[in-house]
């Protein structure tokens, strides 16, 4: 504290009166004590949902007045809904600061315009802004529209524009822009599930059938034995961990955490285990090993249940680290694929060995592939200590037990690999082979990481899908016929559901939501309207495409991709090369100022860069109705709670108004291809502004014509315009409309299911099923079929979800299964699969093996592969030749480094909320004891870490939770990078994490690999090197104690300090 | 809420009794540091609730952000690195007021009603009565008060005495993910914590325990510890804590002389303005002060 003489004689005199006069007896009476009033009285509540992580808390927003005319709403407090069954009122330290997200001075209030070469922000109106937008993207589009490629093939697409949809958006504003962006004919469409969870769906769906979490949050606390790797959800997902925590509490469960670096998550954990970052697959597969040695797996389910019995091909190899099938030539795709895949007999039905001895059937072919990975080999790879090995397999194995279920929780520590797929392929082995999947407590996890990137993958906004994981054709499919029966999946053994059968009616029934009347069975339901693909143009590919100068424009909604994506440089220069970008956000994000000068943390000249920019913008959650899906397949509705600042309007009135404006261009100019644009189904009440209602009833599917009821055709079931009950009901003869076939059911005529919110969980086994609405058909836990034996026993009959009542299945879930169909039959529970059961072996699906293999991160610190020196790394991994030019090797960049997210901040985002800033306020890395010894580093120190692409400068936290670790016979260190500073919002300015991430991603999604590549770490000696750095800027000005730096601590008065002792100021 | 102000048990610097007639459940909040995960939901929520907001201060090399409790952040997870049994913990501890049975800050508090504890164990600082002297931070034996800078009056957890007032759990234990903040009556919580001392002595922490020290007549915040016999572990948590021997001294024997010597230097300061007149002061005295 800072007092002057003269003001402490003042103070001491006036606390000396005060207390004197008190003293004798002078009592100031009338100052009665009184508690602070409350603060929420007389508010209106509204209820909605966090708008960050995929856990989807809910909210109660309270914002003053009463909804009265003359009052203006204004939302003063935020706190969590104690309904809610996966939150309970909690919230995470970013949930419950979301009220200085609402009213961050980052949000936007006008459009904003920057004119090529400027330096500064024009507000506009606007209307100018849209009318120059459409301008800009009808000329880019009309010169560079392909109608037909080389070979004359239709193909209606659209290269030189990108988009990125946001994954915090609404149900609603997702599909719309879908539906928007396919019309325009742009293939370069991608979210936020490319650079985080794509492999997920990837790996999930090709191993179950379905590309999400397998359980529900509540359902963690069934679980016996936890297993966090590839993932930290304490520090991701701090609400949904509430599970996991209760599980120990209340169900004597042991949690185990692999991890490289010790994390909050450790921190709760009964076996804490470190590992090298990138070696998962080594450590896993060595698991796969302990169990079939030591016989620990459910065998009547792996007989059942999965593929071990089915016999594979006899040219299938695996030699050498490659599968058959390698060609190198095509840098693309380097499998073929065509010995992936089972024997099939005369029906084409797939062979199978019940006996699991058929030395090519999948069970004895994964022993054979697995028997390499033993405890030597993992503890050489992987670095883990040999021990804590043995124990984690020891208590995975004992859930081998029926009555006892693993759980595995995991996120992008698996994910951000380029064996991304193959990490989370090897925990739904073994989870089959436990019989772990079905089970209420069992499952894999996937744990989303925004609040509605489940919804966004759900709704196909993804380069080369479509909603419900259709996917969009490529130019050799000419004929929809040919692209249907493909995608009509046949089942492979007697008696199968194979769900995927009813593809034409889900298809169908899109382009009727779509092109309502101009689809018709004559010209095949506009197939040819659809764009189509000669290669899938992702994220990666966008911004390769942007650096090399081939894209024109591009729009960003809800995405601040200068941060997000990997090799910022690269990014940087494309987006500098482009000639618009539309940025559409809440926020003031670093992407929307890409061109602004920020120091040594925006290094750029605004003068060179000549790309206009328009910035617009939005609404944020609280401001806005709809829904979005959480990381356990709900939809849940929410509610608006007070009017947006300024002029920002929601996604789903910028997206009408731009399409209405093309829309009347093309009316009047003509111009490339307009039919899918001028014919786009458009039926809404207020076209400039349809309603989230529409919108879901549109997704969720209505009758064109009255159906009648498969049971009594005589009978009509529903009637013409009335909403569908589920996709049961939908047509392949354009009697349907449903955008979106997996959420059909979400709006029925019932109402909005995804608004209920019945509390009740009869059982209290954590299964709600009246709050929300879950895809598929609102069941609960996938694959729960699988939750009883093949003759319909329980395997558990204390966690029974759905048993067969004589008459037909039924239960606390929604079987996801066939209700009628008793058991002992052939149908097997793993609807979607063709094959009806569960996949050790993934035939024919993905992009780099039917078996997960260990190949070493693209930067590895070994420079070899243990299994095989001569394929070191993923060998069907997609890498761009400049972007192979920039790995580094160890010699150079002799540290591994990870990077995460950390509790107190969620991305870029919260860089701009108070509250959150204060919490994280400054960059830092996590760094060794031994590290920082051997380098003289002292923690606080600032260092400098560099990559072979970049450098970032923060400060150093030494700690004991990370350790050195042994592999290969060498010592090996490795860095943690949290990933949330950027020069934009209310921390200190930061460097992006991806300054230092190399510019390549798994083989099948091509999600980045974040999370294994070299660095190098030092000192930052720039202090001693003037004019290295912009003054007032980031961490220097701790070196300035002078320049304004307020101490956090609040400072006792000196005679306080007398009297107790405490003479340090 | 004005009730609420009936339920008084002390108030600082009066000797009036309060009343004593009603029957108030005592309430508690059980910090279960064995289930925290240290990840600042209680801070962010105890701003939020209490309309405070931290400085954007900088990264010291920890996850402890601010440093310290202030006048804004009355709540603040305390980070240790230990390794126990060749084990690494990370020990993470919710500081703040522990809203003592005897509560040293209204013990040495010289201002009426500045300081006060409710019947239900609240203790509750009153920032208009409160002069700013600073003696609660001498008397508080866990190093709690924080004197605010901006308006010179001392700031602490009230344990949101606002929400408790009203029937609702302070905003801390609403928010926190994992149940490690549990909030009700004092005897509810000494039972819930004696639930999860038997599920962590099964897991092997043998000296697992409860915090609830005898030396300042127990507390209405309480901790499970894992290390109970440690507490020191958890970043200097006092393991047995007592009201300072100079509050001691202060409210004991120089009370009576102090207040006779003040009372005698405000007579004197009286007739010294009555008989001189003001003391002036010139502009040189302000400027060597600057």
């Amino acid at each position: 504290m800072n007092i002057d003489r003269r003001q402490f004689f003042k103070l001491s005199a006036s606390s000396l009166g005060g207390s004197t006069l008190a003293a004798l007896g002078f009592s100031p009476t009338a100052a009665l004590a009184e508690v602070r009033t409350f603060k929420l009285a007389r508010t209106t509540e509204t209820r909605n949902t966090c708008p960050y992580c995929s856990v989807a808390c809910g909210l109660i927003m309270y914002s003053l007045g009463d909804k009265a005319k003359n009052a203006k709403a204004e939302i003063i407090h935020i706190e969590g809904d104690p309904d809610h069954p996966v939150s309970r009122g909690s919230l995470c330290p970013k949930g419950a600061g979301l009220l200085e997200f609402v009213h961050s001075p980052s949000r936007l209030k006008y459009p904003e315009y920057r004119a090529p070469g400027s330096s500064e922000w024009r507000r506009v109106s606007w209307d100018w802004a849209m009318e120059r937008i459409a301008k800009l993207v009808k000329e880019d589009r009309d010169s560079n529209f392909i109608a037909r490629n080389e070979q004359g093939q239709t193909v209606n697409r659209w290269t030189s524009l990108g988009f990125l949809a946001a994954s915090a958006a609404s149900n609603e504003t997702g599909y719309l822009t879908n539906k928007i962006c396919r019309a325009l004919g742009i293939v370069m469409l991608d979210s936020q599930a490319r650079i985080c969870h794509a492999p997920s769906v990837s790996a999930l769906a090709s191993s179950f059938g379905r590309g999400a979490m397998t359980n529900t949050w509540m359902d963690i606390k069934n679980a016996d034995v936890i297993i966090a790797m590839g993932g930290n959800p304490a520090e991701a997902h701090p609400v949904g961990f509430k599970w996991a925590v209760e599980a120990k509490a209340r169900n004597k469960a042991k949690l185990i955490v692999v991890d490289p670096r010790f994390s909050r998550t450790a921190s709760v954990a009964d076996l804490y285990v470190p590992i090298r970052a990138g070696s998962d697959i080594a450590f896993l597969n060595g698991v796969i090993h302990y169990l079939l040695e030591h016989g620990a797996i459910n065998e009547e389910y792996v007989k059942a249940y999965t593929n071990a019995s089915f016999i594979v091909r006899d040219d299938f190899r695996f030699e050498e680290g490659l599968f058959s099938g390698y060609d190198e030539s095509d840098p693309e795709v380097r499998y073929d694929r065509t010995t992936w895949t089972y024997e099939l007999d005369g029906q084409g039905y797939a062979k199978i060995d019940p006996s699991l001895q058929h030395p090519r059937c999948v069970f004895q072919l994964l022993k054979a592939h697995v028997a390499r990975y033993t405890p030597e080999l993992v503890y050489d790879v992987t670095g883990v200590p040999a021990e804590s090995f043995l124990k984690v397999c020891e208590l995975i194995a004992s859930t081998a037990a029926t009555d006892r279920t693993l759980t595995s929780l995991y996120a992008l520590g698996w994910t951000h690999h380029s064996v991304g797929v193959q990490n989370i392929r090897v925990m739904a082995m073994i989870q089959l082979l436990l019989g772990n999947i079905g089970m209420s407590g069992g499952g894999v996890n996937a744990l989303r990481g925004h609040s509605n990137i489940q919804g966004l993958s759900d709704l196909g906004l993804l380069t080369e899908m479509l909603p419900g994981y259709l996917t969009l054709p490529r130019d050799h499919e000419t004929d929809r016929a040919g692209y249907l029966a493909k995608r009509t999946l046949k089942p492979l053994r007697p008696g199968q559901w194979s769900y995927w059968s009813n593809t034409p009616k889900f298809h169908t029934s899109l382009m009727k939501a779509w092109y309502g009347p101009a689809a018709t069975a004559e010209n095949d339901y506009c197939y040819d309207w659809l764009p189509k693909l000669d290669k899938p143009y992702d994220s990666l590919r966008l911004f390769d495409l942007m650096a090399q100068g081939k894209v024109n424009g591009f729009i960003c909604q809800g995405f601040n991709p200068l941060a997000s994506y990997p090799n910022r440089h690269k990014v940087a220069g494309g987006l500098a090369k482009l000639k618009f970008l539309v940025v559409m956000d809440p926020l003031a994000t670093d992407t929307s100022e890409f061109w602004q000068h920020y120091g040594e943390h925006n290094d750029v000249d605004p003068g060179e860069i000549q790309t206009e920019v328009f910035r617009l913008p939005t609404t944020c959650f609280a401001e806005e109705d709809g829904s979005l899906v959480n990381s356990s397949r709900w939809l849940q509705w929410h509610w608006k709670g007070a009017e947006p600042p300024g002029e920002a309007r929601t996604d789903i009135e910028i997206m009408s108004d731009f399409y209405l404006r093309l829309k009347e261009l093309y009316a009047a100019e003509g111009g490339a291809f307009p039919d899918p644009i001028l014919h786009l189904h458009w039926p809404y009440r207020k076209a400039e502004d349809p309603t989230p209602d529409e919108l879901a009833r549109e997704f969720s599917g209505y009758a064109l014509a009255d159906l009648s009821d498969p049971a009594d055709p005589a009978r009509t079931a529903v009637k013409a315009g009335q909403q569908l009950a589920g996709f049961a009901q939908l047509k392949d003869d354009g009697s349907t409309a449903c955008g979106n076939w997996i959420f059909s059911g979400c709006w029925t005529e019932a109402g909005n299911q995804m608004a209920r919110r019945d509390t009740a969980d009869p059982t209290g086994m954590g299964i709600a099923p009246g709050w929300a609405w879950s895809w598929p058909a609102n069941r609960r836990i996938l694959y729960n079929r699988a939750s009883c034996d093949p003759a319909g026993k329980p395997w558990n009959a204390k966690r029974t979800i759905i048993e067969w009542n004589g008459r037909q299945w039924s239960g606390l879930d929604v079987p996801d299964y066939k209700a009628d169909v008793p058991p002992g039959a052939d149908m097997m529970p793993f609807i979607m699969n063709p094959e009806g059961v569960g996949r050790l072996f993934c035939a024919d699906r993905l992009a780099d093996g039917p078996f997960p293999e260990h190949y070493e991160p693209f930067e590895t610190p070994l420079g070899t592969n243990p299994l095989h020196p001569k394929v070191v790394s993923n060998p069907a991994a997609r890498v761009f030749p400049n972007d192979r030019a920039m790995l580094g090797g160890s010699e150079e960049f002799p540290y591994v480094a990870t990077t995460y997210r950390i509790t107190e901040l969620f991305n870029t985002w919260t860089d701009h909320v108070r509250i959150n800033a204060s919490l994280q306020p400054e960059q830092f890395i996590e760094i060794g004891e031994d590290l920082a010894r051997e380098l003289g580093i002292a923690n606080g120190e600032i260092v400098v870490v560099r990559s072979k692409r970049g450098f970032i400068k923060a400060v150093a936290m030494v700690t004991k939770r990370l350790k050195m670790l042994t592999v290969a016979g060498k010592p090996l260190h490795q860095i943690g990078i949290p990933v949330h500073w950027g020069f934009m919002g209310l921390t200190r300015k930061g460097y992006f994490c991806n300054n230092l991430t190399p510019y390549l991603g798994d083989a099948n999604t091509q999600t980045p690999e974040f999370k294994a590549f070299l660095v190098n770490v030092e000192k930052d000696m720039s202090e001693f090197m003037p004019h290295s750095h912009e003054p007032g800027q980031g961490h220097d000005e701790r070196r300035r104690p002078e320049a304004g730096l307020t101490p956090a601590t609040g400072q006792a008065s000196w005679l306080t300090r007398i009297l107790t002792g405490r003479t340090e100021v | 809420m004005a009730l609420q102000s009936l339920d008084i048990l002390r108030r600082s610097a009066t000797t009036t009794p309060s009343p004593q007639q009603r029957q108030t459940t005592e309430v508690a909040k059980l910090i279960d540091v064995t289930k925290c995960i240290g990840c600042k939901a209680c801070q962010s929520a105890c701003q939020e609730w209490n309309d405070l907001r931290e400085e954007i201060g900088i990264n010291e090399g920890s996850y402890q952000n601010p440093h310290d409790l202030t006048a804004n952040s009355w709540t603040l997870m305390r980070f240790a690195e230990t390794e126990q049994n060749g084990t690494l913990e990370w020990l993470i501890r919710k500081d703040g007021c522990m809203h003592c049975a005897d509560p040293g800050c209204l013990k040495a508090c010289p201002s009426p009603g500045a300081i006060v504890q409710y019947s239900n164990g609240i203790v509750d600082f009153h920032e208009e009565n409160c002069i700013g002297c600073g003696y609660c931070i001498a008397g508080c034996p866990f190093d709690v008060p924080r004197l605010s800078k901006k308006d010179s009056k001392v700031y602490k957890c009230t344990l949101c005495s606002d929400r408790v007032a009203v029937g609702l759990e302070p905003a801390c234990i609403k928010a926190c993910p994992t149940q490690a903040l549990v909030f009700g009556s004092k005897e509810d919580m000494i039972e819930h914590a004696n639930d999860r001392i038997t599920d962590l002595k099964e897991r092997g922490f043998e000296n697992a325990g409860l915090y609830d020290p005898a030396g300042v007549g127990g507390t209405h915040v309480m901790y499970v510890l894992h290390h109970a016999d440690q507490p020191q572990l958890y970043n200097d948590l006092p393991k047995d804590p007592t009201i300072s021997p100079v509050v001691s001294v202060w409210k004991g024997i120089m009370k009576p002389l102090a207040t006779a010597a003040m009372a005698l230097t405000a007579l004197a300061g009286f007739f010294h303005y009555v008989t001189v007149g003001p003391n002036e002061t010139d502009g040189d005295d302000e400027e060597h002060s600057a």
